[in-house]
């Protein structure tokens, strides 16, 4: 009674009719610009790319013109890619390694991920933090210690040294997504498939795989990327023509000294990156429920 | 069908932390039992322990004559029904009812045979292409039951089933879950914290606390003679008035309270409460004990006047609050009876239903 009494006795300040309303339109503005800035600097790039792939040694080197606008479009540099040979073995060498990558990072990391979130055994804890933890190695740091080990094992200049080393980047942190998503769900629903009489791999193939499809795409697409986008690895451990991948393989084709093919490089630059495009396109809702269900699980 | 048999179980978690503190108990075949207990009390554990979801520190269980101490969940032939239904969300129901089934290997048409009886049964039979998102909580736990029973297991499990549920809903699940142990009887063991539930759905309650069970008995019997001070409270909504007094001699035995009032012992119970006489007692009476004055002649009934603290009709009783000697009370009265906060309320105190609790053991005398 005698804090509303006391508060009766203030002046009360007249509320703004609209406020909220002008507040939230302004906030909604502020976001559009911001947004719209941070859109075109990432967008100028591959826009660039495109339309330069799409352009003429001599136009492209021409001093005259507009570069933004391609005066002669042309897909002349994508059909002298497509048709040569070493450009292929690139591309079928970076399927080759992100298929391997992507196939023993995912199974190692599910099957991780469910004995660690699940079967709680002693250490399993301990363990866990400990993979989190090698994801903070920066790969840069280890590539010369990871040369003597390949050199050792006679894998230098094999796409075998990248099958090795991707899933060492990759499972750390697809293991971390599926320890998020399997947390996610519910241990009544292990519980009750183990008293229906199913034993852990079917557990895990027949109830768990299914419902954490998000998190397990999500995770496919993050080792994908890991091993389709690599640049530094291959370029340390892979030096012949035939062995090398498609990042490594568009410098060392189309930059010959200090000649650079720049039509046929953003060319080859578009179809590297379509791949990836494409599958984030189709798959993103999945990517993004994969992720924030590790997220929030904490 | 079995029956299960607790012999000196303990759960014992790290650092010495007894959930289960040595229980014995026998459920036969074909009966309803139900563990009842505050939170904390071991109740889940043991359910857990006897579906082989904990693992058992000391002692014996046996489901159908076997020691199952280190028999699988899957190996023990029995069902369970989860709190949060548990159902397989990427199968459709009847892939959710099969599923433990086809793990058995049994022929397609048995398995379809049996999913079609159980839906029948629980009446689900047209939810059974539907996935368990597309399902009221109700439904999901139907279908959650209908796993259980198309296993026809010797023992069904139930852990607190219907907490999820809507008060309405539960009611009506809570029939149906009789209606069903009625058309199939195995030996069912089921968990909840809910007295009501308990005293509604079983052959036989086991009021657990702090990891012992209090006391195993007919829901009548536990709520007409409960063991113990916890099970006189815990059995009963509103829960037993417990009042502190003493056992006096004072020209017949009576009961007298902290500020003077005395009342007398039925002459049936003197020779029962007259070896507690001088020690420090409580006595403990149910509302619907404490009522309005239209029984007082009855032999035992003892009149007292209540200033009434706060009145809330339930429509078929009237529940009056007051205070006797500092302690709170409940009275449950008839809902004609006019009264109001601050009025004075004659009471009829039927003795003959009287409990006498020895405060240094906490047990029913």
């Amino acid at each position: 009674m005698s804090a509303s009494a006391t508060a009766g006795n203030l002046p009360v300040p007249k509320a703004k009719v609209g406020s909220m309303e002008k507040q939230r339109r302004m906030a909604l503005w502020a976001s559009y610009i911001a947004l719209t800035f941070f859109v075109i600097i990432f967008l100028i790039p591959p826009f660039y790319m495109i339309i330069t792939s799409l352009k003429t040694s001599a136009e492209i080197s021409a001093q005259a013109g507009n570069p933004w606008i391609v005066q002669n479009p042309t897909f002349d540099n994508y059909w002298e890619l497509m048709t040569n040979a070493a450009f292929q073995r690139y591309f079928i060498n970076s399927v080759w390694v992100t298929a391997v990558t992507v196939t023993l990072s995912m199974t190692i990391a599910i099957l991780a991920a469910f004995s660690l979130s699940r079967m709680g055994f002693k250490g399993s804890q301990v363990l866990s933090t400990g993979v989190f933890l090698t994801y903070l190695v920066p790969p840069s740091l280890l590539f010369i210690p990871l040369f003597q080990i390949l050199g050792w094992l006679g894998l230098i200049n094999s796409t075998w040294a990248l099958v090795l080393l991707f899933p060492t980047l990759a499972v750390p942190f697809c293991t971390w997504i599926m320890i998020g998503y399997f947390s996610s769900i519910p241990k009544e629903l292990d519980e009750a498939a183990l008293i229906d009489g199913a034993s852990y791999p079917q557990i895990l193939i027949q109830i768990f795989i299914p419902v954490a499809l998000p998190g397990i795409i999500a995770a496919t697409i993050f080792a994908f990327t890991v091993a389709w986008g690599a640049f530094l690895y291959p370029l340390a451990y892979l030096y012949s023509a035939d062995q090398a991948t498609l990042t490594v393989g568009i410098v060392r084709e189309l930059i010959k000294g200090d000649v650079f093919a720049w039509g046929m490089i953003m060319a080859a630059c578009a179809m590297a990156a379509a791949p990836p495009i494409i599958i984030y396109t189709f798959l993103m809702d999945y990517y993004i429920a994969g992720l924030t269900a590790g997220a929030t699980k904490g | 069908m079995a029956n299960v048999s607790i012999r000196k179980v303990v759960k014992a978690y790290e650092g010495d932390v007894q959930a289960v503190k040595g229980i014995d108990l026998e459920i036969i075949d074909h009966e309803f039992v139900v563990l009842v207990g505050p939170s904390g009390c071991g109740k889940s554990t043991t359910l857990r322990m006897i579906a082989g979801l904990e693992e058992i520190t000391a002692g014996e269980i046996w489901i159908g004559g076997d020691v199952v101490n280190d028999v699988p969940p899957r190996d023990r032939d029995i069902a369970m029904v989860f709190q949060n239904y548990a159902l397989y969300p990427h199968m459709s129901v009847f892939d959710n009812m099969a599923f433990g089934l086809k793990l058995r290997k049994f022929p397609k048409e048995e398995i379809k045979r049996r999913v079609d009886e159980a839906a029948t049964m629980l009446d689900i039979q047209m939810l059974l292409d539907r996935k368990p998102k597309a399902l009221s909580g109700g439904q999901r736990q139907r279908v959650a039951m209908g796993r259980a029973v198309v296993r026809n297991p010797k023992v069904f499990l139930f852990d607190e089933p219907l907490s999820n549920l809507d008060a309405k809903l539960r009611v009506q699940m809570r029939t149906e879950i009789k209606k069903l142990h009625q058309l199939v009887p195995t030996t069912t063991v089921y968990v909840t914290h809910d007295q009501i539930e308990a005293m509604t759905l079983a052959d036989r309650v086991v009021v657990m606390n702090h990891g012992v069970i209090e006391q195993v008995g007919a829901p009548q019997e536990l709520y007409h003679h409960p063991a113990t001070r916890f099970v006189a409270g815990f059995i009963g909504s509103p829960a037993m008035n417990f009042l502190p007094c003493q056992v006096i001699d004072d020209g017949g035995l009576k009961v007298q309270l902290a500020d003077g009032t005395k009342m007398a012992i039925p002459a049936a119970r003197v020779d029962r409460y007259g070896p507690y006489k001088g020690k420090k007692m409580t006595l403990g009476i149910r509302p619907e004990h404490m009522t309005e004055t239209h029984d007082s002649e009855k032999p035992g009934v003892q009149i007292m006047n209540a200033k009434v603290d706060v009145v809330e009709p339930m429509g078929m009783e009237t529940l009056v609050h007051h205070f006797v000697d500092g302690v709170a009370v409940c009275s449950r009265i008839d809902p004609n009876v006019q009264t109001g906060p601050g009025e004075i309320l004659p009471l009829a105190i039927d003795m003959n239903n009287m409990h006498l609790i020895e405060d240094a053991t906490n047990r029913v005398v």
